[in-house]
């Protein structure tokens, strides 16, 4: 097991610079110029020198020899100082964004909180939704509570999540004025009233996203849940004369548990990425709404800095989703 | 009629002044929201409007403009003058006088030597100055006396109030941005995004591309203002839904620029809990005709230039007669509603440089049929108007905007009618307005044959605007396809007029100059065909007063008179 992770991390380096490389090249040869940032009262000769020292104007490779240097050798030196109040970065040039002319790590730092809160929220929200309905949908298979569980996973899966935002804005915003459509990110949890504004501005974008998820993920457990029904090792259980209780929630949940156990670990990326619609619908300042933003401004260096880390993240996960894979489940073996 | 509405909002905040004057920071808190996310709050590093407008809360310019266009002085005792000696007789120099006793929101004092301190901040070469051609022609900024500073300029100047005048030009302090210019100037993050500055707030929390939040200065200048304690500016979304957040769930006191289509607006404003607001500024959307061939046979690097004049849209009567088949009115009613108006003019405003031409709003489409008749193109079997051979086919490009995609499509249907074909083409804004000389779809690069986008010009003075339809400032493939000249208009004679615009001193004279050049480019030649006075339109809460929408300076330029209707 240890070689295995061992030698499945060695591999992703040469193939997170190669992702690393391939998004530069794509996200600069997009079209697209941050000088259409710029409005057009400022005149010609101005816009060139402000693209010069942005950078814009280098040569690709030496833009990307560049990023990679700040990636990995001065964001991490910039990280170690902050920790152990040394000063081996100073003077280095950070990953800076061209919209705001800040460090892109910081804005990061900064953002990750309300994308945690909210998404991960919503994540785990529609797992503990999604676990128990499609246990008892495969259950009680085709009796009306696995009818209704079917339909609402339908609407959630197809339904896109830009409407089912704007929809619950009209009905809990406008009409009856329960939640706040805007979120408050200068909102500071100190006391209960804050708490509880805190839930309020988080309900509408965690239903959204919730209802999303628990969708996808209800149908895989209920899906694996059938599966393992018929198989022999129930009816033997049952022939044992164990209970029903022990025989669903013992035997065939544990064993239904390790396909969806892979599926969440690899969507758990997704929280980090953010749900770009969701955060623009309801101005939630988390992750994916810097990358739409800095996508709109083609602010390249922001742009390449978070698919990047996204990249590191989805690989990552990948791995530890095969990981527990062989854990869960001793038949599998990699060595 | 907005504009009544807005001086009577105005009036009324004289009413409640009693009420409102009475102490700084009684009125709470102020919730405004601008539907693009603030970047950054020092303007010099962002033209962005959203930038500029939200750091104009905090950095100040010596002078401003009011919500009519008139300059009124900020930090400085009064304006420079010709009478009051501030403007020397040959136009060479300007002089200010700093307030006495003004502090910086720290406690130190204001000083000439920030203001000139500022002007070397921007004119630094390896800076990237987003308002550099704030200082254009200026030659040297000195500090006579600490409170008396110098600006002399290359050469006369008949416009010399430029620097150090409105939200795009604040002051910067010294003190905390010395070891911020030239190539360090964008690694100083912590005074990009908390700027001292000498207006009424200051920020005390800054969120990249979400929200600041700030706190009245406890040194402004006037001891009753602000009259409101904290100040939040949240960013982001749409303008849609910013309308919304202020107009009916009331959660915002102001949303900037809810530029919404008319329908929305009637259902907003039933919500009853806020209000539109209009301004008229200078932005014109147009339609651009191009007086060279973008043929695509032609060899790259001779389309769209001067060696090829336009097959069909060089004749001056072929382009009136597409002018006279729009019906602007009926665009306006699609588009804008309220913060629209139909126009025939590049230069709207001020009214003393607006040319009273309103020729081009009727529409008249057979006086436009008979003139292409006239011009020989004839309509051919299939209903699109021939000359000699060559049908008349038009290439239509413009941004992705689903106003502009109305406007194209009605457009589209007029000309039609008249007997033309007409290509449609949409281009994502980022590409269109994006000037890389390598893609064929800029707008400079004008591979179409008309093309519609907005523009307008800073301030008041409408001179670097119109003098940049000389011969020289067309885009070519030599100046790397940059240059204002969109049409490649050229024309001695207005290039002449330029010329003396530019050393014409005396407001009257200046105007009658601009009108000139400006009835060259529309109604004499059809070069450029105006459609739309595009105004500003922004909501405020019933229970925000003393808003007065500003569209020649920042709209948060009186914040420190906003108070809470109790």
């Amino acid at each position: 097991m240890l070689t295995f992770t061992l030698r499945r991390l060695m591999f992703a380096i040469p193939t997170l610079l190669f992702i690393s490389l391939l998004i530069f090249l794509l996200v600069d040869l997009a079209p697209g110029s941050p000088m259409s940032q710029i409005p057009l009262t400022v005149p010609p000769d101005v816009r060139l020198k402000i693209m010069e020292a942005m950078g814009v104007n280098e040569p690709v490779f030496v833009r990307y020899f560049l990023w990679l240097k700040q990636f990995f050798v001065v964001e991490p030196l910039v990280l170690w100082d902050h920790w152990f109040g040394t000063s081996y970065s100073d003077g280095m040039q950070r990953i800076v964004s061209w919209q705001s002319r800040s460090p892109v790590m910081d804005i990061i730092v900064e953002r990750m909180p309300q994308t945690l809160t909210v998404i991960g929220t919503s994540y785990v929200l529609g797992v503990m939704i999604a676990l128990p309905i499609g246990i008892y949908s495969a259950y009680r298979q085709y009796s009306w509570f696995d009818q209704i569980g079917t339909f609402i996973a339908m609407i959630g899966f197809s339904v896109p999540t830009f409407f089912t935002g704007l929809v619950l804005i009209l009905v809990f915003a406008v009409n009856l004025q329960w939640f706040p459509s805007i979120y408050d990110t200068s909102l500071r949890v100190t006391d209960w009233d804050s708490f509880l504004a805190q839930a309020r501005q988080m309900a509408m974008p965690v239903m959204v996203l919730a209802l999303f998820n628990a969708a996808q993920i209800s149908r895989y457990m209920r899906s694996s849940m059938l599966e393992n029904l018929g198989a022999d090792y129930v009816r033997t259980a049952r022939a044992k004369g164990l209970s029903e209780r022990i025989v669903v929630l013992k035997h065939v949940v544990r064993n239904s548990m390790i396909p969806v156990v892979t599926v969440i670990a690899l969507g758990i990326p997704s929280i980090f990425g953010g749900a770009i619609i969701t955060e623009q619908v309801f101005r939630v300042n988390g992750l994916g709404a810097l990358l739409i933003g800095a996508i709109q401004g083609s602010d390249l260096p922001t742009v390449q800095t978070l698919t990047f880390i996204f990249a590191v993240l989805i690989v990552l996960f990948n791995l530890i989703a095969d990981i527990l894979y062989g854990m869960l489940d001793p038949r599998i073996r990699y060595d | 009629m907005k504009m009544k509405t807005a001086l009577l909002g105005a009036a009324c905040a004289f009413a409640f002044a009693p009420a409102a004057f009475a102490e700084r920071g009684a009125d709470g808190n102020v919730k405004v929201l601008y539907s693009q996310a603030v970047s950054i709050m020092n303007a010099y590093l962002s033209s962005g409007t959203k930038d500029v407008e939200v750091g104009s809360i905090v950095l100040e310019p010596l002078a401003g403009f009011d919500e009519v266009g008139t300059m009124f002085p900020r930090l400085v005792t009064e304006l420079p003058s010709l009478e009051n000696g501030g403007i020397a007789e040959d136009l060479t120099s300007v002089t200010w006088k700093i307030t006495p006793g003004l502090l910086w929101s720290d406690g130190t004092a204001f000083t000439a030597d920030d203001v000139v301190f500022t002007a070397a901040y921007c004119m630094d070469p390896a800076g990237g100055c987003a308002q550099l051609a704030k200082y254009e022609g200026v030659q040297s900024v000195e500090a006579i006396d600490p409170l008396t500073v110098k600006v002399t300029f290359t050469g006369p100047k008949p416009n010399p109030l430029v620097a150090f005048v409105g939200a795009e030009s604040p002051i910067l302090q010294k003190a905390q941005f010395a070891n911020c210019t030239g190539a360090a100037a964008p690694t100083c993050t912590e005074a990009n995004f908390n700027p001292i500055g000498t207006g009424p707030f200051m920020v005390t929390d800054f969120k990249v591309n979400d929200s600041v939040e700030f706190v009245a200065n406890p040194n402004y200048r006037d001891p009753a203002k602000p009259n409101f304690a904290t100040l939040s500016v949240k960013g982001g979304g749409d303008a849609a839904s910013a309308a919304r957040a202020v107009m009916e769930t009331g959660e915002f006191d102001y949303a900037w620029n809810t530029q919404i289509n008319p329908e929305l607006q009637a259902a907003m404003a039933a919500g009853g809990k806020g209000q539109f607001v209009t301004g008229f500024g200078t932005l014109v959307e147009r339609i651009e005709m191009n007086m060279t061939d973008p043929s695509p046979d032609l060899p790259e690097g001779e389309r769209s230039t001067a060696m090829h004049p336009h097959p069909i849209l060089s004749d001056v009567n072929v382009r009136k007669a597409l002018s006279m088949a729009i019906d602007r009115s009926l665009l306006v009613e699609v588009g804008y509603g309220a913060s629209g108006r139909p126009t025939c003019n590049l230069v709207p405003a001020p009214a003393i440089y607006a040319s009273p031409n309103t020729d081009c709003i009727a529409q008249d489409m057979d006086g436009a049929k008979a003139l292409l008749d006239a011009a020989g193109w004839v309509v051919g079997a299939d209903g699109v108007r021939e000359k000699d051979g060559k049908r008349f086919k038009l290439l239509y490009q413009t941004s992705v905007n689903p106003v502009r995609q109305d406007f194209q499509a009605l457009i589209k249907g007029w000309w039609n009618e008249l007997g033309v074909e007409v290509e449609l083409k949409t281009i994502d804004s980022g590409i269109f307005f994006g000037g890389d000389p390598g893609s064929p779809d800029t707008f400079q690069k004008f591979y179409a044959d008309v093309e519609m986008y907005a523009n307008n010009f800073p301030g008041t003075d409408p001179e670097p605007y119109i003098v940049a339809y000389t011969c020289d400032k067309a885009p070519k493939p030599e100046s790397q396809w940059q240059g204002e000249n969109i049409n490649r208009f050229c024309d001695p004679v207005f290039d002449e007029l330029a010329a003396k615009l530019i050393t014409t001193k005396g407001e009257a004279e200046r105007a009658a100059i601009v009108i000139r050049m400006n009835e060259m480019l529309t109604k004499d030649t059809y070069t450029i065909v105006p459609l739309v006075d595009r105004g500003r339109l922004s909501a405020h809460s019933n229970t925000l007063g003393g808003v007065v929408l500003n569209v020649w300076d920042s709209e948060m330029h009186n914040v420190q008179d906003w108070f809470r209707i109790k």
